[in-house]
Protein backbone atom coordinates (compact mmCIF):
# COMPACT_ATOMS: atom_id res chain seq x y z
CA UNK A 1 0.00 0.00 0.00
CA UNK A 2 1.45 3.44 -0.77
CA UNK A 3 0.93 5.87 1.60
CA UNK A 4 -2.10 8.02 2.34
CA UNK A 5 -3.53 7.54 -1.14
CA UNK A 6 -7.03 6.02 -1.81
CA UNK A 7 -7.27 3.02 -3.30
CA UNK A 8 -8.46 3.25 -6.84
CA UNK A 9 -10.17 -0.74 -6.81
CA UNK A 10 -11.56 -1.63 -3.71
CA UNK A 11 -12.96 -5.57 -3.71
CA UNK A 12 -15.38 -7.09 -0.84
CA UNK A 13 -16.38 -10.18 0.54
CA UNK A 14 -16.41 -11.00 -3.40
CA UNK A 15 -18.07 -14.40 -4.25
CA UNK A 16 -18.57 -16.16 -7.62
CA UNK A 17 -20.80 -19.36 -7.94
CA UNK A 18 -21.52 -21.55 -10.66
CA UNK A 19 -24.32 -23.42 -9.95
CA UNK A 20 -23.22 -25.49 -7.21
CA UNK A 21 -19.86 -24.64 -8.07
CA UNK A 22 -17.76 -21.59 -6.19
CA UNK A 23 -15.41 -20.33 -8.06
CA UNK A 24 -14.54 -16.91 -5.81
CA UNK A 25 -15.47 -17.38 -2.21
CA UNK A 26 -15.28 -13.92 0.03
CA UNK A 27 -12.45 -12.71 -1.60
CA UNK A 28 -11.33 -8.84 -0.07
CA UNK A 29 -8.63 -6.73 -1.40
CA UNK A 30 -7.75 -2.99 -2.42
CA UNK A 31 -5.10 -1.79 -4.89
CA UNK A 32 -3.65 1.43 -5.05
CA UNK A 33 -2.12 3.86 -7.14
CA UNK A 34 1.40 3.23 -8.50
CA UNK A 35 1.19 -0.52 -7.08
CA UNK A 36 1.47 -3.76 -8.53
CA UNK A 37 -0.83 -6.39 -7.03
CA UNK A 38 0.45 -10.09 -8.20
CA UNK A 39 -2.59 -12.42 -8.10
CA UNK A 40 -1.23 -16.00 -8.31
CA UNK A 41 -2.55 -19.49 -7.42
CA UNK A 42 -2.72 -23.03 -9.29
CA UNK A 43 -4.85 -23.67 -12.62
CA UNK A 44 -8.36 -23.52 -11.30
CA UNK A 45 -7.68 -21.01 -8.17
CA UNK A 46 -10.09 -18.08 -9.49
CA UNK A 47 -7.37 -15.48 -10.69
CA UNK A 48 -8.82 -15.29 -14.21
CA UNK A 49 -12.80 -14.76 -12.64
CA UNK A 50 -11.43 -11.65 -10.61
CA UNK A 51 -10.40 -10.55 -13.21
CA UNK A 52 -13.19 -11.05 -15.41
CA UNK A 53 -15.43 -10.32 -12.78
CA UNK A 54 -13.56 -6.58 -12.21
CA UNK A 55 -13.98 -6.32 -15.85
CA UNK A 56 -17.62 -6.86 -15.81
CA UNK A 57 -17.64 -9.31 -17.85
CA UNK A 58 -19.54 -11.71 -15.01
CA UNK A 59 -21.49 -10.47 -12.64
CA UNK A 60 -20.93 -11.44 -8.77
CA UNK A 61 -23.08 -13.63 -6.52
CA UNK A 62 -22.53 -11.21 -3.79
CA UNK A 63 -20.16 -8.66 -2.77
CA UNK A 64 -19.18 -5.37 -3.84
CA UNK A 65 -16.31 -4.20 -6.38
CA UNK A 66 -15.75 -0.43 -5.94
CA UNK A 67 -13.72 1.12 -8.95
CA UNK A 68 -12.54 4.70 -8.99
CA UNK A 69 -15.80 4.47 -5.75
CA UNK A 70 -17.80 3.20 -8.92
CA UNK A 71 -20.25 0.41 -9.06
CA UNK A 72 -19.15 -1.39 -12.42
CA UNK A 73 -22.50 -3.29 -12.02
CA UNK A 74 -24.31 -0.18 -12.92
CA UNK A 75 -23.96 0.12 -16.73
CA UNK A 76 -23.41 4.39 -16.89
CA UNK A 77 -20.49 3.88 -14.58
CA UNK A 78 -18.87 0.76 -15.77
CA UNK A 79 -19.12 2.91 -19.08
CA UNK A 80 -16.88 5.42 -17.06
CA UNK A 81 -14.72 2.63 -15.19
CA UNK A 82 -13.41 1.13 -18.81
CA UNK A 83 -12.59 4.35 -19.89
CA UNK A 84 -9.73 4.70 -17.33
CA UNK A 85 -8.54 0.80 -17.03
CA UNK A 86 -7.51 -1.53 -19.85
CA UNK A 87 -6.93 -4.80 -19.73
CA UNK A 88 -4.42 -7.88 -21.64
CA UNK A 89 -4.18 -11.38 -21.96
CA UNK A 90 -2.15 -13.55 -24.00
CA UNK A 91 -5.75 -15.54 -24.79
CA UNK A 92 -7.02 -12.87 -26.84
CA UNK A 93 -6.08 -11.46 -29.84
CA UNK A 94 -6.99 -9.44 -32.70
CA UNK A 95 -8.97 -8.74 -35.99
CA UNK A 96 -6.53 -10.99 -38.42
CA UNK A 97 -7.19 -9.17 -41.42
CA UNK A 98 -6.21 -5.46 -40.50
CA UNK A 99 -2.75 -4.57 -39.81
CA UNK A 100 -1.27 -3.84 -36.65
CA UNK A 101 -1.45 -0.03 -37.11
CA UNK A 102 -4.88 -0.20 -38.40
CA UNK A 103 -5.90 -2.47 -35.03
CA UNK A 104 -4.49 0.48 -32.71
CA UNK A 105 -5.83 3.07 -33.98
CA UNK A 106 -9.50 1.22 -33.65
CA UNK A 107 -8.64 0.91 -30.25
CA UNK A 108 -7.67 4.48 -29.95
CA UNK A 109 -11.56 5.46 -31.36
CA UNK A 110 -12.83 2.96 -29.27
CA UNK A 111 -11.44 5.19 -26.04
CA UNK A 112 -11.25 8.57 -27.62
CA UNK A 113 -7.70 8.79 -27.45
CA UNK A 114 -6.33 12.56 -28.14
CA UNK A 115 -3.43 12.74 -30.34
CA UNK A 116 -4.33 8.81 -31.52
CA UNK A 117 -1.94 8.59 -34.32
CA UNK A 118 0.70 10.02 -32.05
CA UNK A 119 -0.26 7.51 -29.65
CA UNK A 120 -0.06 4.73 -31.55
CA UNK A 121 3.22 5.71 -33.56
CA UNK A 122 4.67 5.86 -29.43
CA UNK A 123 3.76 2.48 -29.04
CA UNK A 124 4.91 1.10 -31.51
CA UNK A 125 8.40 2.14 -30.96
CA UNK A 126 7.75 1.53 -27.38
CA UNK A 127 6.92 -2.75 -27.80
CA UNK A 128 9.57 -2.87 -30.86
CA UNK A 129 6.64 -3.43 -33.77
CA UNK A 130 7.55 -0.94 -35.84
CA UNK A 131 9.01 -3.31 -38.45
CA UNK A 132 5.90 -5.50 -38.38
CA UNK A 133 3.03 -2.37 -38.07
CA UNK A 134 2.12 -2.53 -41.56
CA UNK A 135 1.41 -6.67 -41.67
CA UNK A 136 -1.79 -8.57 -41.20
CA UNK A 137 -2.30 -9.65 -37.08
CA UNK A 138 -2.44 -13.27 -38.93
CA UNK A 139 1.28 -13.06 -39.91
CA UNK A 140 2.70 -11.90 -36.44
CA UNK A 141 4.21 -14.38 -33.83
CA UNK A 142 2.64 -15.52 -30.68
CA UNK A 143 5.53 -13.05 -29.18
CA UNK A 144 4.28 -9.98 -31.45
CA UNK A 145 0.99 -10.39 -30.89
CA UNK A 146 1.31 -10.73 -26.74
CA UNK A 147 4.13 -7.00 -28.04
CA UNK A 148 0.91 -5.98 -29.48
CA UNK A 149 -2.02 -7.20 -26.75
CA UNK A 150 0.21 -4.39 -24.38
CA UNK A 151 0.47 -2.12 -26.56
CA UNK A 152 -3.49 -1.93 -26.84
CA UNK A 153 -3.66 -2.10 -22.71
CA UNK A 154 -1.56 1.07 -22.94
CA UNK A 155 -3.54 3.09 -25.72
CA UNK A 156 -5.61 4.83 -22.88
CA UNK A 157 -2.96 5.57 -20.52
CA UNK A 158 -4.82 3.71 -17.68
CA UNK A 159 -4.82 4.57 -14.26
CA UNK A 160 -5.23 0.59 -13.89
CA UNK A 161 -4.33 -1.74 -15.84
CA UNK A 162 -5.00 -5.53 -15.49
CA UNK A 163 -2.44 -8.18 -16.92
CA UNK A 164 -3.41 -12.03 -17.30
CA UNK A 165 -0.06 -13.51 -17.90
CA UNK A 166 1.23 -10.11 -19.90
CA UNK A 167 4.94 -11.56 -20.60
CA UNK A 168 3.84 -15.80 -21.56
CA UNK A 169 5.27 -16.38 -24.84
CA UNK A 170 8.12 -13.19 -24.94
CA UNK A 171 11.64 -14.60 -25.36
CA UNK A 172 13.63 -13.50 -22.06
CA UNK A 173 14.79 -10.00 -23.94
CA UNK A 174 11.51 -8.62 -24.65
CA UNK A 175 10.32 -10.08 -20.98
CA UNK A 176 12.44 -8.17 -19.32
CA UNK A 177 11.62 -5.61 -20.94
CA UNK A 178 8.20 -5.35 -20.67
CA UNK A 179 8.93 -6.09 -17.11
CA UNK A 180 11.02 -3.16 -17.05
CA UNK A 181 8.59 -1.01 -18.85
CA UNK A 182 5.63 -1.78 -16.58
CA UNK A 183 7.74 -0.64 -13.78
CA UNK A 184 8.81 2.87 -14.97
CA UNK A 185 4.76 3.12 -15.72
CA UNK A 186 3.95 2.14 -12.38
CA UNK A 187 6.70 4.75 -11.24
CA UNK A 188 6.18 7.95 -13.79
CA UNK A 189 2.66 7.68 -14.02
CA UNK A 190 1.32 6.06 -10.85
CA UNK A 191 -0.56 3.25 -12.81
CA UNK A 192 -2.01 0.70 -10.37
CA UNK A 193 -1.72 -2.55 -11.88
CA UNK A 194 -3.02 -6.26 -10.91
CA UNK A 195 -1.09 -9.05 -12.67
CA UNK A 196 -1.61 -12.72 -12.73
CA UNK A 197 1.49 -15.10 -13.55
CA UNK A 198 3.02 -18.57 -13.28
CA UNK A 199 6.32 -17.16 -13.83
CA UNK A 200 7.61 -17.05 -10.36
CA UNK A 201 10.51 -15.15 -10.52
CA UNK A 202 8.52 -12.66 -12.62
CA UNK A 203 5.97 -11.91 -9.93
CA UNK A 204 8.74 -11.93 -7.06
CA UNK A 205 10.64 -8.98 -9.03
CA UNK A 206 7.45 -7.08 -9.96
CA UNK A 207 5.07 -7.05 -7.26
CA UNK A 208 4.76 -4.59 -4.35
CA UNK A 209 2.48 -7.60 -2.69
CA UNK A 210 0.93 -10.66 -3.38
CA UNK A 211 -2.60 -12.26 -3.22
CA UNK A 212 -2.39 -16.16 -3.38
CA UNK A 213 -5.32 -17.92 -4.09
CA UNK A 214 -6.34 -21.48 -3.92
CA UNK A 215 -9.65 -22.84 -4.69
CA UNK A 216 -11.15 -19.51 -4.75
CA UNK A 217 -9.80 -18.35 -1.66
CA UNK A 218 -6.65 -16.02 -0.38
CA UNK A 219 -4.70 -18.58 1.55
CA UNK A 220 -1.99 -15.44 1.79
CA UNK A 221 -1.28 -11.85 1.26
CA UNK A 222 1.79 -9.68 1.89
CA UNK A 223 4.74 -8.36 -0.10
CA UNK A 224 7.14 -11.31 -1.74
CA UNK A 225 9.54 -12.23 1.04
CA UNK A 226 6.60 -11.90 3.57
CA UNK A 227 4.43 -14.67 1.29
CA UNK A 228 8.27 -16.59 1.01
CA UNK A 229 8.96 -16.68 5.07
CA UNK A 230 5.45 -17.50 5.58
CA UNK A 231 5.28 -20.68 3.68
CA UNK A 232 9.06 -21.55 4.59
CA UNK A 233 9.97 -21.14 1.45
CA UNK A 234 13.40 -20.67 -0.38
CA UNK A 235 11.31 -18.39 -2.98
CA UNK A 236 8.06 -18.07 -4.53
CA UNK A 237 8.55 -20.91 -7.17
CA UNK A 238 9.09 -23.26 -3.85
CA UNK A 239 5.88 -21.82 -2.29
CA UNK A 240 3.82 -22.49 -4.96
CA UNK A 241 4.89 -25.95 -5.89
CA UNK A 242 3.90 -26.43 -2.22
CA UNK A 243 0.28 -24.90 -2.07
CA UNK A 244 -0.26 -26.10 -5.52
CA UNK A 245 0.75 -29.81 -4.87
CA UNK A 246 -1.07 -29.81 -1.28
CA UNK A 247 -4.31 -28.26 -3.25
CA UNK A 248 -4.12 -31.50 -5.53
CA UNK A 249 -3.51 -33.79 -2.64
CA UNK B 1 -5.99 -48.17 -48.94
CA UNK B 2 -7.43 -49.95 -45.97
CA UNK B 3 -11.03 -49.81 -44.74
CA UNK B 4 -10.45 -49.00 -41.16
CA UNK B 5 -8.70 -45.54 -42.22
CA UNK B 6 -11.67 -44.60 -44.07
CA UNK B 7 -14.26 -46.05 -41.67
CA UNK B 8 -11.90 -44.04 -39.03
CA UNK B 9 -12.97 -40.92 -40.85
CA UNK B 10 -16.40 -42.02 -41.46
CA UNK B 11 -17.44 -41.75 -38.13
CA UNK B 12 -15.38 -39.22 -37.62
CA UNK B 13 -17.98 -37.03 -39.42
CA UNK B 14 -21.02 -38.96 -37.91
CA UNK B 15 -19.77 -38.64 -34.25
CA UNK B 16 -20.22 -34.47 -35.26
CA UNK B 17 -24.12 -35.02 -36.07
CA UNK B 18 -24.41 -37.34 -32.98
CA UNK B 19 -23.60 -34.12 -30.93
CA UNK B 20 -24.80 -30.95 -33.03
CA UNK B 21 -28.52 -30.68 -33.83
CA UNK B 22 -27.48 -27.99 -35.68
CA UNK B 23 -25.45 -29.48 -38.03
CA UNK B 24 -28.40 -32.55 -38.53
CA UNK B 25 -30.85 -29.93 -39.10
CA UNK B 26 -28.73 -28.49 -41.90
CA UNK B 27 -29.00 -31.53 -44.06
CA UNK B 28 -32.64 -31.52 -44.13
CA UNK B 29 -32.74 -27.48 -44.20
CA UNK B 30 -31.74 -26.59 -47.83
CA UNK B 31 -33.32 -29.52 -49.76
CA UNK B 32 -36.66 -28.66 -48.16
CA UNK B 33 -36.31 -25.14 -48.77
CA UNK B 34 -35.43 -25.56 -52.41
CA UNK B 35 -38.33 -27.86 -52.52
CA UNK B 36 -40.86 -25.25 -51.25
CA UNK B 37 -39.54 -22.08 -53.16
CA UNK B 38 -39.06 -24.07 -56.79
CA UNK B 39 -42.33 -25.74 -56.03
CA UNK B 40 -44.26 -23.11 -55.74
CA UNK B 41 -42.77 -20.77 -58.12
CA UNK B 42 -43.69 -23.70 -60.68
CA UNK B 43 -47.46 -23.68 -59.58
CA UNK B 44 -47.60 -19.90 -60.08
CA UNK B 45 -46.00 -20.34 -63.40
CA UNK B 46 -48.28 -22.99 -64.47
CA UNK B 47 -51.56 -21.48 -62.80
CA UNK B 48 -50.74 -18.39 -65.20
CA UNK B 49 -50.52 -20.06 -68.27
CA UNK B 50 -53.47 -22.46 -67.03
CA UNK B 51 -55.71 -19.46 -66.86
CA UNK B 52 -54.52 -18.05 -70.44
CA UNK B 53 -53.33 -15.31 -68.83
CA UNK B 54 -50.48 -13.16 -70.77
CA UNK B 55 -46.91 -13.46 -69.73
CA UNK B 56 -46.06 -11.11 -67.35
CA UNK B 57 -42.69 -9.89 -67.53
CA UNK B 58 -40.68 -12.44 -65.51
CA UNK B 59 -37.31 -11.06 -66.28
CA UNK B 60 -38.17 -7.96 -64.23
CA UNK B 61 -40.34 -10.29 -61.42
CA UNK B 62 -37.41 -12.41 -60.94
CA UNK B 63 -34.61 -10.31 -61.18
CA UNK B 64 -36.34 -7.69 -59.28
CA UNK B 65 -36.96 -10.22 -56.48
CA UNK B 66 -33.83 -11.33 -56.79
CA UNK B 67 -32.08 -8.14 -55.69
CA UNK B 68 -34.62 -6.84 -53.08
CA UNK B 69 -34.06 -10.94 -51.69
CA UNK B 70 -30.54 -10.03 -51.56
CA UNK B 71 -31.05 -7.17 -49.28
CA UNK B 72 -32.70 -8.86 -46.61
CA UNK B 73 -29.85 -11.12 -46.55
CA UNK B 74 -27.04 -8.93 -46.19
CA UNK B 75 -28.41 -7.11 -43.81
CA UNK B 76 -28.70 -9.73 -41.59
CA UNK B 77 -25.24 -11.32 -42.69
CA UNK B 78 -24.04 -7.09 -42.04
CA UNK B 79 -25.33 -8.02 -38.44
CA UNK B 80 -24.80 -11.69 -37.81
CA UNK B 81 -21.86 -12.19 -39.96
CA UNK B 82 -19.88 -9.06 -38.48
CA UNK B 83 -20.47 -10.58 -34.52
CA UNK B 84 -19.19 -13.79 -35.63
CA UNK B 85 -15.90 -12.42 -37.44
CA UNK B 86 -15.02 -10.70 -33.93
CA UNK B 87 -15.51 -13.82 -32.10
CA UNK B 88 -12.97 -15.63 -34.73
CA UNK B 89 -10.40 -13.37 -34.44
CA UNK B 90 -10.66 -13.76 -30.54
CA UNK B 91 -10.87 -9.94 -30.46
CA UNK B 92 -14.38 -10.28 -28.59
CA UNK B 93 -13.00 -9.63 -25.02
CA UNK B 94 -11.17 -6.54 -26.00
CA UNK B 95 -14.12 -4.79 -27.34
CA UNK B 96 -16.20 -5.71 -24.53
CA UNK B 97 -13.32 -4.39 -21.86
CA UNK B 98 -13.34 -0.90 -23.64
CA UNK B 99 -15.87 1.56 -22.97
CA UNK B 100 -18.35 0.79 -25.94
CA UNK B 101 -21.76 0.18 -24.79
CA UNK B 102 -23.91 -2.89 -25.70
CA UNK B 103 -26.32 -0.18 -27.45
CA UNK B 104 -23.11 1.15 -29.34
CA UNK B 105 -21.92 -1.83 -31.05
CA UNK B 106 -25.44 -2.98 -32.11
CA UNK B 107 -26.07 0.57 -33.89
CA UNK B 108 -22.00 0.05 -35.47
CA UNK B 109 -23.21 -3.46 -36.92
CA UNK B 110 -26.35 -2.02 -37.93
CA UNK B 111 -24.40 0.34 -40.18
CA UNK B 112 -22.17 -1.95 -41.33
CA UNK B 113 -24.98 -3.93 -42.47
CA UNK B 114 -26.57 -0.51 -44.79
CA UNK B 115 -22.78 -0.65 -45.83
CA UNK B 116 -22.90 -3.90 -46.85
CA UNK B 117 -26.39 -3.67 -49.18
CA UNK B 118 -25.80 -0.21 -50.73
CA UNK B 119 -22.48 -1.81 -51.69
CA UNK B 120 -24.25 -5.14 -53.07
CA UNK B 121 -27.57 -3.67 -54.61
CA UNK B 122 -25.86 -1.15 -56.89
CA UNK B 123 -23.36 -4.20 -58.15
CA UNK B 124 -26.42 -5.74 -58.77
CA UNK B 125 -28.51 -3.20 -60.45
CA UNK B 126 -25.45 -2.51 -62.58
CA UNK B 127 -24.90 -5.82 -63.38
CA UNK B 128 -28.43 -6.96 -64.38
CA UNK B 129 -28.90 -3.84 -66.18
CA UNK B 130 -25.13 -4.70 -68.27
CA UNK B 131 -26.21 -8.35 -68.56
CA UNK B 132 -30.10 -8.56 -69.23
CA UNK B 133 -30.90 -4.85 -69.66
CA UNK B 134 -33.06 -4.80 -67.03
CA UNK B 135 -33.38 -1.80 -64.93
CA UNK B 136 -34.06 -1.81 -61.47
CA UNK B 137 -34.93 1.94 -60.78
CA UNK B 138 -38.68 1.68 -63.40
CA UNK B 139 -39.59 1.23 -59.79
CA UNK B 140 -38.29 4.50 -58.97
CA UNK B 141 -38.91 6.32 -55.89
CA UNK B 142 -40.52 3.46 -54.45
CA UNK B 143 -37.43 1.27 -54.34
CA UNK B 144 -36.51 3.04 -51.28
CA UNK B 145 -38.95 2.43 -48.80
CA UNK B 146 -39.17 -1.68 -50.03
CA UNK B 147 -35.41 -1.11 -49.17
CA UNK B 148 -35.97 -0.17 -45.62
CA UNK B 149 -38.11 -2.65 -44.81
CA UNK B 150 -36.15 -5.41 -45.70
CA UNK B 151 -33.14 -3.56 -44.03
CA UNK B 152 -35.05 -3.25 -41.03
CA UNK B 153 -36.08 -6.98 -40.95
CA UNK B 154 -32.59 -7.83 -42.44
CA UNK B 155 -31.34 -6.23 -38.97
CA UNK B 156 -33.98 -7.92 -36.80
CA UNK B 157 -33.55 -11.54 -38.18
CA UNK B 158 -29.43 -10.51 -37.61
CA UNK B 159 -29.60 -9.62 -33.76
CA UNK B 160 -32.01 -12.82 -32.73
CA UNK B 161 -29.26 -14.75 -34.76
CA UNK B 162 -26.45 -13.02 -32.77
CA UNK B 163 -28.45 -13.11 -29.71
CA UNK B 164 -28.61 -16.99 -30.04
CA UNK B 165 -24.96 -17.18 -31.13
CA UNK B 166 -24.10 -15.31 -27.84
CA UNK B 167 -25.97 -18.04 -25.83
CA UNK B 168 -25.01 -21.17 -27.75
CA UNK B 169 -21.89 -20.66 -29.00
CA UNK B 170 -20.42 -22.49 -31.96
CA UNK B 171 -23.34 -24.72 -32.24
CA UNK B 172 -25.74 -21.99 -33.45
CA UNK B 173 -23.10 -20.08 -35.90
CA UNK B 174 -24.80 -22.29 -38.95
CA UNK B 175 -27.84 -19.54 -38.14
CA UNK B 176 -26.14 -16.87 -39.66
CA UNK B 177 -25.87 -18.48 -42.67
CA UNK B 178 -29.02 -19.90 -43.45
CA UNK B 179 -31.94 -18.54 -41.16
CA UNK B 180 -32.52 -15.64 -43.53
CA UNK B 181 -33.79 -18.43 -45.93
CA UNK B 182 -36.37 -19.65 -43.74
CA UNK B 183 -38.58 -16.44 -44.37
CA UNK B 184 -38.04 -16.98 -48.29
CA UNK B 185 -40.71 -19.61 -48.87
CA UNK B 186 -43.58 -17.41 -46.99
CA UNK B 187 -42.26 -14.25 -47.74
CA UNK B 188 -43.58 -14.77 -51.60
CA UNK B 189 -40.45 -13.45 -52.73
CA UNK B 190 -40.99 -14.80 -56.35
CA UNK B 191 -44.41 -15.48 -56.41
CA UNK B 192 -48.06 -13.97 -55.04
CA UNK B 193 -49.03 -14.82 -51.71
CA UNK B 194 -52.19 -16.34 -52.85
CA UNK B 195 -50.01 -19.21 -54.55
CA UNK B 196 -49.51 -20.55 -50.62
CA UNK B 197 -51.74 -22.81 -49.29
CA UNK B 198 -53.75 -21.13 -46.45
CA UNK B 199 -52.12 -22.16 -43.39
CA UNK B 200 -48.70 -20.68 -44.67
CA UNK B 201 -50.98 -17.32 -46.04
CA UNK B 202 -51.91 -16.76 -42.56
CA UNK B 203 -47.89 -17.11 -41.73
CA UNK B 204 -46.91 -14.90 -44.36
CA UNK B 205 -49.51 -11.86 -43.37
CA UNK B 206 -47.27 -11.51 -40.65
CA UNK B 207 -44.22 -11.37 -42.31
CA UNK B 208 -43.10 -7.92 -43.37
CA UNK B 209 -40.90 -9.17 -46.43
CA UNK B 210 -44.52 -10.58 -48.06
CA UNK B 211 -45.95 -7.28 -47.80
CA UNK B 212 -42.38 -5.87 -49.75
CA UNK B 213 -42.68 -8.10 -52.66
CA UNK B 214 -46.24 -7.84 -53.28
CA UNK B 215 -45.63 -4.05 -53.40
CA UNK B 216 -42.92 -4.63 -55.98
CA UNK B 217 -44.98 -6.86 -57.76
CA UNK B 218 -47.91 -3.69 -58.01
CA UNK B 219 -45.58 -1.86 -59.20
CA UNK B 220 -44.20 -3.91 -62.11
CA UNK B 221 -47.39 -4.19 -62.99
CA UNK B 222 -48.54 -1.15 -62.58
CA UNK B 223 -51.04 -1.17 -60.21
CA UNK B 224 -49.62 1.95 -58.60
CA UNK B 225 -47.94 2.30 -54.59
CA UNK B 226 -48.77 0.06 -52.29
CA UNK B 227 -48.97 2.47 -49.95
CA UNK B 228 -51.24 0.15 -47.26
CA UNK B 229 -48.69 -2.74 -47.19
CA UNK B 230 -45.77 -0.94 -47.40
CA UNK B 231 -47.60 0.38 -43.68
CA UNK B 232 -48.57 -2.70 -42.91
CA UNK B 233 -44.87 -4.23 -43.50
CA UNK B 234 -43.35 -1.01 -41.67
CA UNK B 235 -45.23 -1.73 -38.23
CA UNK B 236 -44.94 -5.06 -38.21
CA UNK B 237 -40.98 -4.59 -39.21
CA UNK B 238 -40.78 -2.06 -35.49
CA UNK B 239 -42.49 -4.73 -33.59
CA UNK B 240 -40.09 -7.22 -34.48
CA UNK B 241 -36.99 -5.09 -34.40
CA UNK B 242 -38.20 -4.16 -30.52
CA UNK B 243 -38.73 -7.49 -29.86
CA UNK B 244 -35.35 -8.28 -31.35
CA UNK B 245 -33.39 -5.66 -28.71
CA UNK B 246 -35.16 -7.23 -25.97
CA UNK B 247 -34.01 -11.26 -26.31
CA UNK B 248 -30.90 -10.02 -27.30
CA UNK B 249 -30.18 -7.80 -24.33
CA UNK B 250 -32.05 -10.66 -22.48
CA UNK B 251 -29.67 -13.03 -24.09
CA UNK B 252 -26.60 -10.87 -22.98
CA UNK B 253 -27.74 -10.59 -19.19
CA UNK B 254 -27.58 -14.73 -19.25
CA UNK B 255 -24.47 -14.84 -20.77
CA UNK B 256 -22.63 -12.79 -18.55
CA UNK B 257 -24.46 -14.20 -15.36
CA UNK B 258 -22.72 -17.58 -16.64
CA UNK B 259 -19.21 -15.96 -17.52
CA UNK B 260 -19.95 -17.53 -20.83
CA UNK B 261 -18.75 -13.99 -22.23
CA UNK B 262 -15.32 -14.45 -21.70
CA UNK B 263 -15.09 -17.91 -23.10
CA UNK B 264 -16.75 -16.59 -26.14
CA UNK B 265 -13.78 -14.01 -26.15
CA UNK B 266 -10.87 -16.68 -26.05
Amino acid sequence: MTGSSLPVLEVKNLTKNYNSFQAVKGVSFELYPGEILGLLGPNGAGKTTIIHLLLGLTSPTSGEIRIFGLNPEKPRQREKILGRMNFSSTYVAMPYSLTLRESLQVFARLYGVKKARAKVEFLIEQFDLKEVADRPIRTLSSGQMTRLNLAKAFINDPEILLLDEPTASLDPDIADRTRTYLKEVKKSKNTAILCTSHNMQEMEEISDHLLFLNHGEIIARGTPQEVISRFRGEDLEDVFLKIAREARL
Amino acid sequence: MKLHRILAMFWRHIYLYRHSITRLVEIFYWPLLDLLVWGFVSLYISRLSGEGKSTPNFLGLFLGALILWDILFRSQQGISVSFLEEVWARNFLNLFVSPLTIGEYLVSLMLVAVFKVVVVFLISALLAWLLYSFNLFILGIYILPFMLNLIILGWAIGIITTGLILRFGQQAEVLAWGIAFLFQPISAVFYPVSVLPKFLQSLARIIPASYVFEGMRAVIFGRGFPTGLLVRAFSLNLVYLSLALFFFFLMFRQVRARGLLARMGE
